[in-house]
């Protein structure tokens, strides 16, 4: 094992997530798509319609 | 098939003779491209806005109804869309292929790009300007404009979606052959958050423009309203998102090339970039604040709990950028007391002072509002007032735009070549500018307290707004006009700069200046000042920031217990 990928392997899991562009680009996707739009969309469908007097 | 290049040298490929930074060829042509169109849209914005303060005041009262809420339309679109995405697609190709060493993945794709961002554009200008589309940026159902104005929109969502492509790419390519190592420097890491958070954007605009299009044209059913609105803010507030992560970045650039700032710890600076990656996008939720549709659990995690940690991300960025300044200050010589390193900055040099300004406009007006706006129940005492206006003007105007003039005052030297003349003029330019910004922005922030709503053409039909409200609606009116000027001044002086402005080609560009070395041996220790990140002067500055928060947010919540009286 060279010195190299004996850094990568020493290398902080924070670290290893914010040097990965693409998990990074996965997970700026996915969190607002579900917290934010995902959820909003089915609280909509779930409205009941109202009622008329 | 061909093969594209991954080395940075040859005959499409030049150094940059201040910098010392590689310069792709391709990339500085559609830097230079997407640079010229964003100045002309900021010029088309300007006039619209100052044409729109001029009838908010109501002593001058200046457009008809017709036409405030055409220019609105325009306004919104050319300043908040346009302008800063041109300027955006140039700052992601510098920072993948100067930054990353790596030439720009493909010319082709660029051409791709820009040509749908300039079709789409002056489509949509063309149809807002003819008065088939008065229905503000947001464009909610049902109001509904010509289908040229959603297909406009399209284009230039497409467009800038295939220049984010390209960014990607190319990152792929460095990242791929590791011409950057094992971390990606950190203002390249904050165009990667920026490029991200432009595809969440991106996407939402498609879904939520694809089907009113196909409304407009009658082929399909009308969208839910609430359905538009919900998905439309994910367009809406996400894009200045963008230029959230896009303005941190050029604060960490303007702060190193104007006064030598260091970076006192890269991995808690490049930690804030992942909050606003994870977090950001989501505090699109406050717009919907007093919709009826999505419940309490919905807006309150999404405005209150996790937008918070995007809004850490900003504190962290709000003293991590003024200490690696004062820390590079230090090292320089200027030691003596808590302030001496701010005084000595170089408040002549148009790119420090736009820089400065923005981050202090950004941080003290525009994220103090934004914070306490974004709270669930001060949100329902501001909501549809002109306090709205107040607090964006000094994120995206005050913060970004005047960040982006800055950053120009050293593109186009580095990358066009070329010199800026009636340089006393630059110097005061950002000053006009900021102070303009900050009487609108303030102007329009007291009279949303009174009540004045904004898009409205006319409050004086409403007969209850006294003396105090157009006294302010008087401040927003001069300081659009002085904002204008310093809009004004800017934009001369580029066009001038990059058509008759002396060449610099073969040499570094001239310095704006720069606080020079003043430590003497002995007087400082350098490696101890870098190493302790010791930075008292923004610790203190911080504090005054953290105290003006709280004495804001809590006078927010005197006023809502006031109004809602709770037995």
């Amino acid at each position: 094992m060279n010195t190299e990928e004996q850094d990568i392997l020493k290398k902080h899991p924070v670290q290893k997530i914010m040097d990965n562009p693409w998990l990074l680009l996965a997970l700026g996707l996915l969190i607002p798509l579900i917290s934010y739009t995902a959820w909003g969309w089915i609280e909509l469908n779930f409205i009941e319609a109202a009622q008329l007097p | 098939m061909a093969t594209i290049s991954t080395e940075m040298s040859g005959p499409n490929t030049r150094e940059c003779k201040t910098t010392g930074l590689p310069v792709c060829l391709d990339a500085q042509f559609f830097i230079r491209a997407n640079a010229v169109m964003a100045v002309v849209f900021l010029l088309l914005g300007g006039i619209a806005a100052v044409s729109i303060a001029l009838t908010r005041w109501p002593a001058v009262h200046l457009l008809d109804a017709e036409w405030f809420y055409r220019l609105l339309t325009f306004h919104g679109i050319n300043m908040l869309i346009f302008w800063i995405l041109f300027m955006e697609i140039g700052i992601l190709y510098f920072a993948c292929t100067s930054l990353l060493k790596t030439p720009l993945f493909s010319r082709s794709v660029a051409w791709g790009s820009f040509g749908l961002m300039v079709l789409g554009s002056v489509m949509t200008d063309y149809i807002i300007l003819s008065g088939e589309a008065d229905v503000m940026m947001t464009s909610y159902l049902p109001l509904l404009a010509h289908p040229l104005f959603y297909l406009g929109i399209i284009l230039f969502a497409v467009g800038a979606l295939i220049g984010v492509f390209n960014f990607f790419a190319t990152v792929f390519v460095a990242w791929k052959g590791k011409r950057y190592g094992e971390t990606m420097p950190l203002v390249a890491f904050g165009a990667l958050t920026a490029a991200i958070i432009a595809v969440v954007a991106l996407l939402h605009g498609a879904i939520a423009l694809v089907p009113t299009f196909t409304f407009a044209m009658g082929w399909t059913a009308e969208p839910d309203a609430m359905w538009y609105r919900l998905i439309w803010w994910g367009l809406g507030h996400q894009s200045q998102q963008v230029n959230v992560a896009a303005m941190v970045s050029v604060w960490y650039l303007l702060s190193y090339w104007t006064c030598g700032a260091k970076v006192i710890n890269e991995t808690v600076s490049r930690g804030a970039f992942v909050l606003y990656i994870l977090f950001i996008n989501i505090a699109s939720a406050h717009h919907l604040l007093v919709d009826p549709g999505v419940g309490a659990s919905w807006k309150i995690w999404n405005t209150s709990y996790a937008m918070y940690l995007a809004v850490l991300a900003s504190l962290i960025h709000g003293f991590t950028i003024p200490a690696g300044m004062e820390v590079g200050m230090r090292i320089k010589g200027y030691t003596k007391g808590l302030f001496n390193w701010l005084w000595n900055a170089p408040w002549r040099n148009p790119g420090f002072s736009a820089f400065f300004l923005s981050l202090v406009i950004f941080g003290f007006i525009g994220g103090i509002t934004g914070v306490t706006l974004g709270t669930q129940q001060i949100n329902i005492t501001a909501h549809n007032t002109l306090r709205i206006p107040g607090h964006f003007h000094a994120t995206v105007v005050g913060g970004t735009s005047l960040a982006f003039m800055g950053l120009t005052y050293y593109v186009v030297p580095l990358l066009f070549q070329r010199e800026y003349s009636f340089r006393w003029l630059a110097r005061i330019q950002p000053y006009v500018f900021a102070g303009g910004i900050v009487m609108m922005s303030l102007g329009m922030s007291f009279a949303g307290s009174d009540g004045v709503a904004r898009r409205t053409w006319d409050i004086d039909a409403a007969g209850v707004y006294g003396a105090t409200s157009h006294l302010m609606l008087a401040v927003l009116g001069i300081g659009g006009v002085l904002a204008f000027t310093g809009l004004m001044i800017y934009v001369l002086l580029t066009v001038y700069a990059v058509f008759l402005g002396k060449s610099n080609e073969g040499s570094a560009m001239e310095d704006w200046g720069t606080p020079r070395d003043i430590v003497h041996v002995g007087d400082v220790d350098p490696e101890k000042i870098g190493k302790d990140g010791n930075a008292p002067g923004t610790m203190v500055l911080v504090m005054v920031l953290l105290l003006s928060f709280v004495v804001y947010y809590f006078a927010n919540w005197k006023a809502l217990a006031d109004l809602w009286f709770v037995r």
